[in-house]
C-alpha cells in the first residue's frame, strides 16, 4: 500500500477491498488530540459501512425471502407429512408418506396429470411456433413496426381472470356464441365446448395461447435483433434461400432463447390454474362436470380449499414440483443432446 | 447469379404485402377479445344471448359498470389493487435495485452462495409455498387484509438477478471505488450513484412488476375472500362464480379491471415492449 498524502488522510481510504482506512498515525506530530480522536472514529465508522453495508442491502430481500419464500417452500414439505385440516391448521397429525400413497391412488391426481401434460402442449407447442413466424415478421424493416408490437402485446396486460370470462362468453355452447356462431357461417354445428373433452382443453389453451404469442414473440425478436448481420450475409453468399437462412441461421442462433421460453412456458403450463378455474361453470375447481380439463393446480386447489385437506393438497404441490425438476433435467439433457448434435 | 446481391440481408429486408396481412391479422386477433369486452359491456343479457352476436356498441355501457362498480365491488377492488400492485412495485423495485447492487459491485463472505440461492428459487411454482403461506395469514389474523397479499409478493429473486446484470454492465466499478475514494458513505454512494445509473432498469422492472402484481391471481383468491377486501382479480373471480347473472354487466367487470393497464400499454407501450425485449436479452 502506497503512503498517503497527509491532507487526504482523513477521508481517503486507498482501494483496497476492506477499505484501507487512514492510518492512525498522527499526520504531524503538533495534531490536536481531539482532532484526531474525530478523525480516528470516523474512519472506524467508515470501515464498519464499507465491511457491513453489503450485507445490509442485501438483507431486506433475504428477510423477506426467508420469511415468505424459503420457509413456506420447505414446511410445505413438513405438511405434506401431516393430516392438516383447513379449519384447523395448527393441529398437526403425523401420517408418513400416506398423503403420496393416497395421492397415487387417486384416478383424479392422474387425470389431472394427464389434463396438464395435454393442455400444457396443446398451449405451448402452437403459441411458441407462431411467436417464432411473427417474430420472424417483426423483424422486417415495417412501417408502424412500434404498433404491431404494442398491439400483439396487449393480451398480455390482460388478465386471466378478465380473458377467460371474455372468452367463456365467445365459447359459449349455443350458436349465439361469437365462435360458434363463426363456425356457423361455415357449416359446422355448434360445439358444446366446455363439456366435451377435447374441445374444452382446446378452449382453455386458447386462453393461454391469446395472452402469451406476442410476449414470447417480442422476446424472440429481441434475440433476432442480436444475431450479426454477417452471418446473413455469408449465408447468402452460400446461395441460401430466405426459408434456408431461417432455419440455418436464425433459428441455431436462438436456440438459447428457444429453451428458455420452453422452460417458462412449460412451468407456466405446470402451474396452470385460473384459466380453467374461471373456464368451468360457476368456477368449479373440479375442472368441468366430468373432470375434463382440471389441472394439478385446480387439483391441489381443491383438494385444499375445497375439501379441506391441507396435507394432501401440500403432498401435491411437492409432487408438481418434483415433476418440475424431472422436466427441467430432461430439458437440459436434450439441450446437451442438441448441442452435441450440433 | 443476379439475385444474390438483393438476398444478401445486409440491411433489414422491408417486408411485403403478405407480412403485413399476416401482422395485421395477428393485431386483429390480439384486439377483438378486448374490443368485444367493451362492446358486450354496452350491451344487455337478452341482446348477448341473441344470434348473430353483437359487433358493434349499444347504449347500456355507463350503466353496466354502475353495476359493476357497486354490486360487484369493482370500485374497492381497483382501489385495493392499486395499493396492492403499487407497493409490490415499490418494494420489489427497491429491494432489487440493493440486493442486485450488492450482487453485482461489492464483495462479501457468502456472495456466491446466497446469491445461488436467489438464482435457484427463481424458477419454484408459487403453488409450493402455498399452504403454509395459508396457515401463517391464518395465524396472524390478515385474513382479508391487504398485507396478506403485499407482504409475501414483496420482493422477487428474478427482480434481484434482473438488476444485478443490469448493473454489472451499466455502473463502472472506477465509479463507485471513485466515491469511495472521497469517503462517500454506502447512502451516499446507493443514491447518489447506483439510482442514478439503475434507473432504466428501475422503471422497466417498476412496469413488469406492476402488471405482474395486478394480474396476480393464484395467491390472492386463497387469501381474499370475495366479501372482503377484494382485489381486481378476487372480484373477477367473484363474477365468474356467477355472483351476478348478467353477462354484459360481467363483461363491464372485466373491461373495468383491464382499463388501467390498456390505458397503461397506451402511454408507454413503447417502453413497456422495450423492456420486455431488453429483459430478454439480459436474462
Amino acid at each position: 500500500m502506497t503512503d498517503i498524502p497527509s491532507d487526504t488522510r482523513a477521508a481517503a481510504p486507498s482501494t483496497g477491498e476492506e477499505g484501507a482506512a487512514p492510518r492512525a498515525r498522527p499526520a504531524t506530530p503538533l495534531a490536536d488530540p481531539a482532532a484526531e480522536r474525530r478523525r480516528a472514529r470516523r474512519s472506524r465508522r467508515y470501515r464498519r459501512d464499507v465491511k457491513w453495508s453489503p450485507y445490509a442491502l442485501v438483507a431486506p430481500f433475504f428477510l423477506f425471502f426467508l420469511a415468505f419464500g424459503l420457509f413456506p417452500l420447505l414446511y410445505t414439505g413438513w405438511a405434506s407429512l401431516h393430516r392438516v385440516e383447513l379449519g384447523t391448521p395448527t393441529d398437526m397429525e403425523w401420517v408418513g408418506l400416506r398423503n403420496f400413497s393416497r395421492l397415487l391412488e387417486d384416478d383424479f391426481f392422474w387425470n389431472a396429470l394427464r389434463n396438464t401434460f395435454t393442455i400444457g402442449v396443446i398451449s405451448t407447442v402452437p403459441q411458441l411456433l407462431m411467436a417464432l413466424g411473427l417474430a420472424h415478421l417483426l423483424h422486417y424493416r415495417l412501417r408502424g413496426s412500434m404498433f404491431f408490437r404494442v398491439a400483439i402485446l396487449t393480451p398480455y396486460a390482460t388478465s386471466v381472470a378478465a380473458a377467460t370470462l371474455v372468452f367463456v362468453l365467445m365459447f359459449s355452447r349455443t350458436d349465439h356464441g361469437m365462435i360458434n356462431w363463426g363456425l356457423g357461417l361455415v357449416g359446422v354445428d355448434a360445439v358444446d365446448w366446455q363439456n366435451g373433452d377435447w374441445t374444452a382443453q382446446f378452449a382453455v389453451s386458447a386462453i393461454v395461447i391469446w395472452r402469451w404469442t406476442g410476449y414470447n414473440a417480442l422476446i424472440y425478436l429481441a434475440a433476432m435483433q442480436a444475431i450479426p448481420k454477417d452471418l446473413y450475409e455469408s449465408a447468402a453468399l452460400d446461395g441460401a434461400s430466405r426459408w434456408q437462412q431461417f432455419r440455418h441461421v436464425t433459428v441455431p442462433s436462438l436456440r438459447p432463447t428457444i429453451l428458455f421460453t420452453c422452460v417458462v412456458s412449460t412451468i407456466g403450463a405446470t402451474q396452470l390454474f385460473g384459466e380453467p378455474l374461471l373456464f368451468s361453470q360457476g368456477a368449479s375447481p373440479t375442472g368441468g362436470s366430468d373432470h375434463q380439463f382440471q389441472t394439478l393446480g385446480l387439483y391441489l386447489y381443491e383438494q385444499g380449499w375445497f375439501n379441506q385437506h391441507l396435507g394432501r393438497a401440500s403432498a401435491i404441490a411437492w409432487t408438481m414440483f418434483l415433476i418440475l425438476v424431472l422436466i427441467g433435467l430432461l430439458n437440459w439433457a436434450i439441450s446437451r443432446w442438441i448441442r452435441r448434435d450440433a | 447469379m443476379a439475385s444474390l446481391k438483393k438476398r444478401g440481408a445486409g440491411r433489414q429486408l422491408r417486408g411485403g404485402k403478405v407480412t403485413y396481412a399476416v401482422l395485421i391479422l395477428f393485431t386483429v386477433g390480439s384486439l377483438f377479445p378486448l374490443v368485444w369486452t367493451a362492446i358486450a359491456a354496452s350491451r344487455n343479457n337478452t341482446r348477448l344471448a341473441q344470434t348473430p352476436p353483437p359487433f358493434w356498441f349499444g347504449g347500456n355501457l355507463f350503466k353496466n359498470l354502475e353495476i359493476a362498480w357497486t354490486d360487484a365491488n369493482m370500485g374497492t377492488a381497483l382501489i385495493n389493487t392499486l395499493v396492492v400492485a403499487g407497493s409490490i412495485t415499490v418494494g420489489t423495485v427497491l429491494f432489487s435495485t440493493l440486493a442486485g447492487f450488492a450482487f453485482a459491485k461489492l464483495r462479501f463472505r457468502f456472495r456466491g452462495v446466497l446469491l445461488l440461492l436467489v438464482i435457484g428459487t427463481m424458477m419454484v411454482p408459487p403453488q409450493l409455498s402455498v399452504v403454509p403461506l395459508f396457515m401463517m395469514v391464518a395465524e396472524f389474523g390478515w385474513t382479508d387484509q391487504l398485507q396478506s397479499v403485499v407482504l409475501p409478493t414483496l420482493v422477487s429473486a428474478f427482480g434481484v438477478f434482473f438488476m444485478r446484470q443490469y448493473l454489472i454492465e451499466a455502473l463502472p466499478t472506477e465509479l463507485i471505488e471513485a466515491a469511495r475514494v472521497d469517503g462517500a458513505s454506502s447512502f451516499r454512494l446507493i443514491w447518489h450513484v447506483v439510482f442514478p445509473a439503475a434507473r432504466p432498469a428501475m422503471a422497466v422492472l417498476g412496469m413488469l412488476t406492476f402488471v405482474m402484481a395486478w394480474n396476480d391471481f393464484f395467491w390472492p383468491i386463497i387469501a381474499l375472500t370475495q366479501g372482503g377486501e377484494p382485489t381486481v382479480q378476487v372480484a373477477l373471480a367473484g363474477l365468474g362464480r356467477g355472483q351476478i347473472p348478467d353477462q354484459s354487466v360481467i363483461m363491464a367487470g372485466a373491461l373495468l379491471g383491464t382499463l388501467p393497464l390498456l390505458i397503461a400499454f397506451v402511454l408507454f407501450g413503447k417502453q413497456i415492449v422495450g423492456g420486455i425485449m431488453q429483459g430478454a436479452v439480459k436474462g
